[in-house]
């Protein structure tokens, strides 16, 4: 449904204008329109009690196609983050084929622009195959339209190969290097967190320094290049330290953490539940702290879901036979709204800006992530922050590992309107 | 007792004294001329073996059999999970078979534990991953009881890789939760982390450690460790932590030595170091049966039908 849209009455929180007040807006043709324009013929919704924002961005979603379908197409994906509030996404580049060159690229963008429910800019590899050591044709994919690069699921292991990728990237305007913090060797056969928890579960753990040493590393990189770093799905507190001192030291860095590393902890292994089997590992309720905080002050600058979905078989397997992941679309909201702003550590226009304007200007999105000012493309969320509902399929998603299944979560969203066009009414999906 | 024996932690310690008793009296079983009785008379133990184990599963097989169950043996080669059949899938065929009890040994830590989602019956574990091993830790509180007479302030031992050892794991804490007084020794990259929380001592002198002793528990050392760099050669880790002649006569006279299988001789203990007097290895395997067959017949709550005969039995 194109057309004018009038949300009445709702609050409109836009960090990207610095504001947090109660007002209408109009949508007509695709944009937005000055609320005191001419309403002939909108399709009024009474936003009373509900936010409206802008469209969530993720930096950090897995959807599979091509190669895995079974899991999640382009167009299932879309629906689960439309559903989810998100205007737009950022597939990683690890499907088969991989995404290391500008022909898989197009093809995703493609699918995405044929389901139509949010805007899709795939991620390409850093490296061909991911493989860790020859240069993906970062140029040709740049011109293909991508922004951030990463080789997610693995780190760049050669500090040679990621010191030069970090250089090359140099000559394309903010074009980022995305990495997937995580030493192979410390981290080998790892399951879970490395702790008390691993030692009582017999389950190999992987000690939070495998991800440490390598975001030590690469800021040092960082530092040796003057490259732009993304730091992907961080899970320490340590890593939380070093990357506040980069950033006091003026390096070039933004960070990431996903909303399961902000909810969930170790403590919720001990049934063996795959659901919370995710890499990195869920880490201590401290480590998850120090995460809540870190995005409260902005050293971590985004959360991403890093939305992985996997068939039912593969996660009702052997806990050290499953895959990691779970799946995040769907919940990203409701879980920062429950777990930082309901207590009071985030503020909303704080949340709204971590799921919504930082990573839009990251991705180079200039549609989305606000300013909800007239002439912009209307992509926005509409949410009630008090509803309370238990999380439970089925979902958007194709994939049902979800670690919050059975969480009672506050906040759900309401709307999405996608380029102006309604593509979720009341929590439904309109296609 | 609970339902399952998944862990260690799911006996206390007065469970653990009823278990060790019951199997104190089964045990004769094993000496009659009929080695049977009927107490578990039409129930149907499955034992589901996804790690090769012959000892085990033979125990297990033995225990169940002269309870007079009926024993299903599922092996993963040449079955349906060798074409791939997941662990949900064998686990609802078996259901659907109506097994009253599942003994599991799986080298993925948990699977007893995700078995329960799945099945009805009791499930034993016999082994998982490097989790733990219970019915192995009984036995040898068994033995230990019955050679020693006791188990409160007994000073045990456990020796080698104890980081990748259920045994260990089961064993330390059930010794604990008894009142011993346990040390594990290996060289500092084969010991947890964080064995200061199990209660027990931690001591990489091997030599300094056996004069006190009442056991000497010995741990398999895989030659697999070396080549991942646990320690540097399985020379030197014989020269620092094997059991040798040489260290068996640091021993208190009647300590005991005892060993799970199957030995590495050569590795953690010397070949005729196994054959000693006060080596205990062989009653561990038989006290196994008894110990087994008192956990299936606590856990199927061996009354039902054949009531007096359990009554009887035990």
């Amino acid at each position: 449904m194109t057309g004018r849209i009038l949300l009445r009455g709702g609050r409109v929180v836009d960090p990207a204008a610095g504001r947090d007040e109660v007002a209408d807006v109009l949508i007509s043709d695709g944009a937005i329109a000055s609320a005191d324009g001419p309403t002939t013929g909108a399709t009024v919704i009474d936003a009373d009690g509900l936010v409206i924002a802008p469209g969530l961005v993720d930096l950090h979603t897995h959807l599979r196609e091509p190669g895995r379908e079974d899991k999640e197409t382009v167009e299932s994906g879309s629906r689960a983050a439309a559903v989810g509030g998100f205007t737009a996404v950022s597939p990683m580049a690890n499907t088969e084929p991989v995404a290391d060159n500008a022909a898989v690229i197009h093809e995703v963008r493609a699918l995405g622009e044929r389901a139509g429910l949010v805007d899709v800019f795939p991620v390409g590899a850093i490296t061909r195959g991911l493989a860790g050591e020859e240069m993906a044709e970062i140029g040709e994919m740049v011109e293909a339209g991508v922004r951030i690069f990463s080789d997610d699921g693995r780190c760049v292991p050669e500090a040679r190969v990621l010191r030069n990728a970090l250089t090359y990237a140099r000559a394309f305007e903010g074009v980022v290097i995305a990495e997937h913090c995580e030493d192979g060797s410390l981290a080998e056969g790892g399951q879970m967190h490395e702790g008390e928890h691993s030692y009582a579960l017999g389950l190999a753990g992987q000690p939070r320094e495998a991800e440490e040493v390598i975001v030590a590393r690469d800021l040092a990189i960082a530092r040796l290049t003057g490259g732009r770093l993304h730091l992907c799905h961080l899970s320490s507190a340590g890593s939380v330290e070093l990357v506040r001192r980069a950033k006091r030291d003026g390096l070039r860095v933004t960070a990431e953490v996903t909303p399961h590393h902000l909810v969930f902890s170790d403590d919720d292994l001990v049934t063996y539940d795959t659901n919370f089997k995710v890499n990195p590992p869920l880490r201590t309720p401290e480590d998850r702290q120090a995460l809540g905080r870190a995005v409260a002050d902005a050293t971590i600058d985004v959360v991403a879901t890093d939305h992985a979905p996997h068939a039912v078989e593969e996660k009702e397997a052997e806990f050290d036979r499953s895959p990691p992941g779970t799946i995040g679309l769907e919940t990203a909201l409701a879980a920062l709204l429950t777990q930082l702003v309901e207590p009071g550590t985030v503020s909303l226009t704080r949340a709204i800006d971590a799921l919504s304007t930082t990573p839009a200007r990251i991705l180079g999105a200039s549609d989305h992530g606000g300013p909800l000012e007239p002439g912009r493309v209307a992509n926005l969320v509409v949410f009630d922050p008090a509803a309370e509902w238990t999380v439970e399929p089925p979902f958007a998603s194709r994939s049902r590992n979800s670690a919050f299944l059975g969480r009672s979560l506050r906040g759900r969203v309401v709307h999405t309107i996608h380029r102006g066009s309604l593509v979720v009414a009341d929590g439904k999906a309109q296609r | 007792m609970k339902k399952h024996l998944l862990s260690i932690h799911d006996v206390t310690a007065e469970d653990i004294v009823r278990i060790l008793d019951t199997a104190e009296s089964l045990r004769e079983v094993g000496t009659r001329v009929i080695k049977k009785v009927p107490a578990l008379r039409g129930r149907t133990v499955v034992n589901l073996f996804y790690e090769n184990s012959t000892r085990t599963r033979i125990s297990f097989e033995l225990a169940a059999k002269r309870l007079s169950a009926d024993v299903i043996n599922f092996s993963t080669s040449g079955s349906s999970v060798s074409k791939g059949e997941s662990l949900k899938d064998t686990a609802l065929t078996l259901q659907a078979m109506g097994a009253d009890a599942v003994v599991i040994r799986h080298s993925s830590s948990g699977s007893p534990l995700t078995l329960t989602r799945w099945v009805r019956g009791s499930v034993l574990n016999a082994g998982d991953g490097t989790h733990e091993h219970p019915t192995q830790a009984l036995l040898d509180l068994y033995t230990m009881r019955e050679k020693l007479g006791r188990l409160e302030g007994l000073r045990v031992a456990i020796v080698g890789d104890v980081l990748h050892s259920r045994v260990a794991r089961s064993l330390s804490f059930g010794l604990v939760k008894m009142g011993a007084e346990v040390t594990l020794v290996g060289p500092p990259t084969l010991i947890p982390p964080d064995a200061p929380a199990w209660g027990v001592d931690v001591s990489y002198d091997i030599g300094g450690v056996l004069p006190k002793l009442d056991v000497c528990y010995m741990l398999r050392v895989q030659r697999e460790r070396q080549r991942q760099q646990y320690f540097p050669s399985v020379r030197e880790y014989a020269r620092l932590f094997g059991l040798t002649r040489d260290r068996v006569a640091m021993l208190p006279e009647d300590a005991l030595i005892m060993h799970p299988g199957p030995m590495n001789r050569g590795v953690e203990i010397d070949s005729d170091v196994a054959d000693l007097p006060n080596s205990v290895i062989e009653e561990q395997v038989t006290n196994g049966i008894a110990i087994r067959m008192a956990l299936l017949y606590l856990l199927l709550g061996g009354t039902g039908a054949d009531g007096a005969d359990a009554g009887e039995a035990a």
